[in-house]
């Protein structure tokens, strides 16, 4: 395909066209007519012109799409002297993952979108030009032509400024072209297309014909090497000329759904639309006229069809009424002929318009003596007659595959929700051609697929871009099926299932539940919903210096298109994602209002990855969609960030648990803080870490440099702070005690500011007063609730423990000790330790115990760490120690 | 009262003996008590209410249950869990995944088994099972796209919660807890731990993200209370199939409880330990005593079974040794009070032994040294005797080091009862030095 533009791996050599002319004096400047492209071991040189649509050399073997504006050299002689401002188009893959979603429909494979965002570097360096490229305008509800053959254009229907996709304005492209888009007549004389068949049918469509001849001429002149740049376009029967496409579809729109027109609707039908065939408009505004008829998708918006032809419609045409009627107006009216094959075309596998073979066959004789036709048949004639509804079942098995493709394509852009609307289906035109290349495509994109599987997934981002359109084609092909036409269906095609199966990487989710959630029903647990650490608060109040110093430092990034890193450090539960996050959502907002350039933000957390080096994998899966493994992963990465690219937007990369992505070699952190010393990377890292002294302590110094020093630290909570956390969380829901709330925030600010801890706690005492406010009766959370919250959580459990433990266990500690004294040491064999507790138990007038079970009950202590042990195998000489203090051992059996 | 019976009735009887039996290991094997546990109310309320508000309003919590072992925390779980699920629309919701720190003993096997408990590795074939960060992904992935008010709530129960925290990184923990403090899917994270110190075993991230909720049950009770609990795990339920026979149980085992012998037995027993399961070990022993013709637990059953519960392995051991053995022991004693502890080799508990068949010894032979190994060789086989660990591991046989298992109190013991022991074997062994 078109789309897989290997990077040269020749030398091209530029040099100017026509004479120079200055324009600005003080720039040195110099303006060209043309460049002229020679490609080393091929004779063929190639000339570019303002106003032509070009390819451009971009990463990752995909070329950009732009148009030329101006070409320039800047005088200063070196090998990039020479410049090209140019008007940026990005292809549908080049659109921000999550601004996808806006088209609201599946992007035509060869799809464009006028780039309006207007800071973006228009400048380049004319050397990396490839080749022109043909570039067609449709109006915005005008379907797509169908696809003909590999060398297809592209389509502009929308443009897309950073936010929005919104329709192009048409002035606006004319007038920064300078000329119209002529995509055909605009390149063909000034490249040489390689091996460009051109359809002899299309000859009828004069405005064109020139053009064709000419480009016929280049092409057998100078066959361009084909395993350049476009090294996948096939020799093929094209119709590129948007005439003869545009007439197609004409010819598709009187085609009514069930054929129930009468014979002078189509006949009044076709003349207008003959008219507007012949009539000298300009090409755009026939092509606008096109747009504008709804009826120009056919066989799929039947309703509104018949309303506008409902006036004359009497009732089904009989077979042979429809065959004269097409014999009749045959001879006279070319295109309408044409229409009429195409519309054979479309049905006639599915003789949905009743014919008989043979009467198809007839119809083709009559048609025969119209040399269009036969230019036209020679072309396509012989698939009409193989299309029979057999090869139509193959193509449904190869268009199941695509949905499973198209599926797999979906799921990891992790839009589940696959629906496509009907009106979206209408658009594509299930023509032969458009059959037949997608069988055509499916061979190759088998070989491709071939090769893909070589590389595995990350081979597959070719694969994005192909898979909605095959995927639109299967759908394409069921409107057929729909109801009105099913009587006449042939039994053997069955309708495709949409979803297959199970796609292998769908993302699985916990299923939902049977009733919704219980909302909260009084002031306690609507407070404690608040008080959830989860619960998003309207606005993060006490880190608004923090947040300032972040957004600033972002957004100063994001508007100057450049990158930067910034370390965050602070003890857990001080904010610091939280306040990211805060940040990136307010620089969101700000960019949807248009007050800043779009960008993407991903986030990656080494605690959630399993090793560092899966850093890779995540950023590129979140940044392209792309599956790969860690190394490949990083080499796609470092090419990402190191090619230059213009229209790329910004990236905040927000690493958190920074830490943990430490690797002897550190290169993951190396080059996570060298991508956005890169110009063209765009790259902001902000890095999450706990300690303060993290790049001295464990970074090397390269790494370190790297970083920075643009640091911030999260200090922990004070009280006040924190008690206004709690109050802004409660947000006027009255559940606390003002004095409660004091002595919460005043203890977790003494014990370490840590905001979940606080959290955690009110929540707590939430609970305690509700099951002491049933008995009570008083409904706020008083001091009471919140000290029995407190003791719960910090008290330690080892003095309770002691006091419940058995007396058995009870007078080993006791022995323990004593014998921790006799030594003088505060370790102690099992054995002397028993020596000691054999002792106690006469002493304390109980029944010795045997050693075994004084082993049990030293190695229970040792389960809970009451004592630390060594292994039990080493029986009598195991060592003993005291987890707690001695002190706090005869403190709890004193009072026992 | 079995011989007033007739003999049909004797069958019946036999029968509902079986089926007591039956009902009561059950209940002590598998920890299942009638009723709900005993004098951990507040810790059953908490918990209760904590997995309630989970399953009702989509509260995502953690906690830990912290206890020793034997006191009752899988017990407490169970009821809760048990009467949780009673209610209809609560068991459609929930979802249960439980892990055990001894089975799981990686995230990678853990993560595993999570998938597989939630029924998620079908949604995409043997894919999920790739690779182990795929995996973690994958699973987060599906607990992320969860939220709070519709996403069925999943119960995370951690047996042995203190070995995930040796994990690496503790990823699985601070995962868990991690959505657990966020607007994902509501999940319950339950631990269950004998260890006190568990709170620092965590890394100060999981550590902040864990909310600090602990339920201690520290089996506080008093001996009534034990006694109380010993009665109703004894007792036979109303619904028994033969009520009579259950009135006559129940009744014997009140009466039981009355007797001063069993009282005394259970004293000692609840001074030794206060888990429940040694005190099922020894009502375990009790009623397998319990036959047609034995058809009720007496005293005397409950005394044999603390005997049997309170038997030192070590003594036993002992007696089934021969005299040469014996003689050895007895030579390791004394080299070991001469010593102080120090460790010995063969060649000089032979060398003891040797003086000790020449100077006082009239009815143990000489044997061969190679016997004299072989014996030596056996008590190491019974773990008598330890080798020392370190570098005299490679030495010869006979020079190896090696330390006594045995306490003198013991080695006394075992050789008062000792069927038939030469006097003066036990004279030796009783004299101050060899």
């Amino acid at each position: 395909m078109s789309r897989y533009f290997t990077r040269l791996k020749k030398r091209r050599v530029y040099s100017w066209i026509g004479r120079p002319s200055t324009i600005d004096r003080k720039l040195k400047h110099v303006f060209y007519e043309g460049l002229c492209i020679k490609t080393d071991g091929n004779a063929n040189t190639g000339c570019i012109r303002p106003g032509h649509y070009i390819l451009i050399e971009g990463d990752e073997d995909r070329s950009y799409v732009a148009k030329l504006l101006k070409l320039y050299d800047d005088g200063t002689g070196t090998r990039s002297s020479k410049h090209a401002e140019v008007q940026w188009f990005v292809r549908f893959h080049e659109v921000p993952q999550n601004k996808r979603k806006q088209l609201g429909r599946d992007p035509h494979p060869n799809e464009v979108f006028l780039y309006e965002i207007p800071n973006c570097d228009s400048d380049i360096d004319a050397e990396t030009i490839i080749t022109t490229v043909q570039v067609q305008h449709l109006e915005e509800d005008s379907p797509f032509p169908a696809a003909q053959s590999q060398e297809n254009p592209l389509y502009v229907k929308l443009s897309w400024d950073g936010k929005n996709f919104s329709p192009v304005n048409l002035d606006l492209l004319l007038q920064s072209g300078g000329k119209p888009m002529l995509p055909a007549s605009s390149h063909t004389d000034s490249l040489p297309k390689p091996d460009l068949e051109v359809s002899r049918g299309l000859a009828v469509d004069s405005p064109s014909r020139p053009t064709r001849s000419a480009r016929q001429q280049h092409s057998s002149t100078s066959k361009y090497s084909q395993s350049k740049e476009l090294s996948d376009r096939q020799p093929s029967n094209v119709i590129s000329t948007p005439t003869a496409r545009k007439k197609l579809q004409l010819s598709n729109s009187v085609k009514p759904p069930g054929s129930k027109l009468t014979r002078d609707d189509v006949l009044a039908e076709l003349l207008d639309e003959d008219r507007a065939v012949s009539s000298l408009e300009a090409e755009v505004t026939r092509r606008r006229a096109v747009a504008s008829k709804p009826s120009s998708s056919p066989s799929k918006k039947p309703r509104d069809l018949c309303i506008r032809l409902s006036p004359i419609r009497g009732g089904q045409i009989t077979q042979d009424h429809q065959l004269a009627n097409r014999i009749q107006i045959g001879p006279r009216l070319q295109p309408e002929e044409l229409v009429k094959r195409t519309l054979k075309r479309e049905s006639g596998a599915e003789s949905t318009e009743g014919e008989t073979p043979s009467k198809r066959k007839d119809s083709i004789k009559k048609d025969a003596p119209l040399d269009i036709l036969i230019e036209d048949g020679g072309e396509a004639g012989g698939p009409v007659v193989t299309m029979t509804p057999r090869s139509r079942r193959k193509s449904a098995q190869v268009s199941s595959a695509r949905i499973r493709q198209q599926l797999n394509y979906l799921n990891r852009n992790q839009s589940t929700d696959f629906d496509v609307d009907d009106d979206e289906e209408d658009v594509f035109l299930p023509t032969k051609k458009d059959l037949r290349s997608s069988s055509e495509e499916e061979s190759e994109s088998e070989s491709e697929s071939e090769s893909e599987s070589v590389t595995g997934r990350r081979g597959s981002r070719s694969a994005v871009p192909r898979t909605p359109r095959s995927s639109r084609k299967a759908p394409s092909r069921t409107p057929a099926k729909t109801p009105n036409k099913t009587p006449r269906r042939t039994p053997s095609k069955t309708p495709v299932p949409r979803t297959p199966r199970t796609p292998r990487h769908a993302t699985p989710s916990i299923p939902s539940r049977t009733q919704p959630a219980r909302k909260p029903g009084n002031v306690l647990e609507e407070a404690r919903a608040r008080l959830h650490v989860s619960s998003v608060p309207e606005s993060l109040p006490c880190r608004e210096q923090e947040f300032q110093d972040i957004f600033n430092f972002v957004e100063s990034k994001v508007m100057d298109g450049t990158g930067g890193c910034m370390y965050i450090s602070g003890v857990p539960g001080t904010g610091k994602t939280a306040t990211v996050h805060e940040v990136i959502r307010c620089l969101h907002h700000a960019a949807e209002q248009d007050e800043l350039p779009s960008f993407c933000f991903i986030e990656i957390n080494g605690m959630k990855m399993t090793e560092p080096h899966q850093a890779y994998v995540q950023i590129l899966q979140m940044l392209t969609g792309q599956k790969a493994t860690a190394e490949h992963a990083a080499a796609l990465l470092e090419k990402r960030f190191s090619t230059p690219a213009p229209k790329r937007e910004t990236t905040v990369l927000l690493v958190d648990e920074l830490d943990l992505l430490w690797t002897r070699k550190q290169n993951v952190m190396y080059n996570l803080f060298d991508w956005p010393t890169h110009r063209q990377a765009k790259l902001v890292v902000l890095a999450i870490a706990n300690t303060m002294d993290l790049p001295e302590r464990i970074m090397i110094n390269r790494v370190a440099s790297r970083l920075g020093l643009t640091r911030m630290s999260f200090q922990p909570y004070s009280y006040k702070q924190l008690q206004q956390i709690i109050t802004s969380r409660l947000n006027r829901v009255r559940a606390f005690e003002d004095d409660a709330l004091q002595l919460v925030s005043r203890k977790v600010a003494a014990l370490s500011g840590d905001a979940r801890r606080c959290l955690d706690i009110c929540r707590r005492a939430t609970e305690i007063c509700e099951f002491s406010s049933q008995r009570s009766g008083s409904g706020l959370v008083a001091m009471s609730h919140v000290m029995e919250a407190l003791d719960e959580m910090f008290s330690s459990p080892y003095i309770t423990a002691i006091r419940c433990a058995s007396v058995q266990e009870q007078i080993f500690l006791k022995a323990v000790i004593a014998e921790f004294r006799r030594l003088g040491l505060e370790e102690a064999t099992f054995q002397q330790v028993f020596r000691q507790h054999l002792a106690l138990c006469r002493v304390e007038g109980l029944s010795s115990v045997c050693m075994s079970e004084g082993l049990a009950t030293c190695l229970r202590l040792g389960a809970c760490r009451l004592l630390l042990l060594e292994s039990s195998h080493r029986d009598l000489h195991l060592r003993v120690r005291l987890n707690v203090s001695q002190d706090d051992v005869l403190y709890a059996l004193k009072e026992g | 009262m079995s011989k007033r019976k007739s003999k049909e009735n004797c069958l019946t009887h036999g029968e509902c003996i079986s089926q007591a039996q039956r009902m009561l290991r059950e209940r002590f094997c598998h920890q299942k008590i009638p009723g709900k546990p005993f004098g951990v109310e507040s810790q059953h309320k908490h918990l209760l209410e904590l997995l309630k508000r989970t399953a009702v309003h989509g509260e995502s919590n953690s906690v830990l249950i912290v206890g020793p072992r034997g006191a009752g925390k899988t017990m407490l779980l169970n009821c809760v869990l048990n009467e949780l699920l009673e209610v209809k629309h609560v068991q459609e919701n929930v979802l249960q995944v439980q892990l055990n720190g001894l089975l799981q003993t990686d995230d990678r096997i853990a993560l595993k088994e999570i998938t597989r408990q939630l029924h998620l590795e079908n949604v995409v074939g043997d894919k999920v099972f790739g690779s182990f960060a795929e995996n973690l992904a994958f699973l987060l992935e599906a607990l992320k796209k969860g939220d709070r008010s519709s996403s069925r709530p999943v119960v995370f129960i951690l047996d042995e919660f203190d070995l995930f925290a040796h994990h690496k990184n503790q990823t699985l923990l601070y995962n868990l807890f991690d959505v657990s403090q966020s607007a994902q899917t509501p999940v319950a994270v339950i631990g269950l731990t004998c260890r006190l110190d568990v709170l620092e075993l965590l890394e100060k991230r999981v550590k902040s993200r864990f909310s600090h909720r602990q339920i201690h049950l520290l089996s506080s009770f008093r001996f009534k209370q034990y006694l109380e609990i010993f009665k109703m795990q004894l007792s036979l339920p109303e619904d028994f199939t033969d009520r009579r026979f259950a009135e006559e149980w129940n009744q014997n085992i009140k009466s039981l409880c009355e007797d001063r012998s069993v009282e005394d037995v259970l004293q000692k027993h609840f001074c030794s330990s206060k888990d429940f399961r040694s005190l099922h070990m020894l009502l375990m022993l009790a009623l397998s005593r319990v036959t047609v013709s034995h058809p009720a637990i007496k005293p005397t059953d409950l005394l044999e079974a603390s005997r049997l519960c309170t038997m030192d392995s070590k003594a036993n051991i002992l007696h089934g040794l021969s005299v040469l053995e014996l003689c050895l022991i007895i030579a390791m004693k004394h080299l070991s009070d001469i010593y102080d502890g120090e460790p010995f080799n063969f060649q000089m508990v032979h060398n003891e032994f040797q003086k000790f068949i020449q100077r006082k010894s009239h009815s143990v032979h000489n044997f061969e040294k190679p016997v004299v190994i072989k014996a030596f060789e056996h008590l190491h086989q019974l773990e008598l005797i330890k080798p020392m660990e370190g570098p005299s591991v490679r030495t010869q046989k006979e020079y190896q080091l090696v330390k006594l298992l045995l306490d003198n109190s013991q080695i006394m013991d075992a050789l008062q009862k000792y069927p038939q022991c030469p006097t003066d074997v036990k004279q030796w062994a009783t004299s101050a030095f060899g």
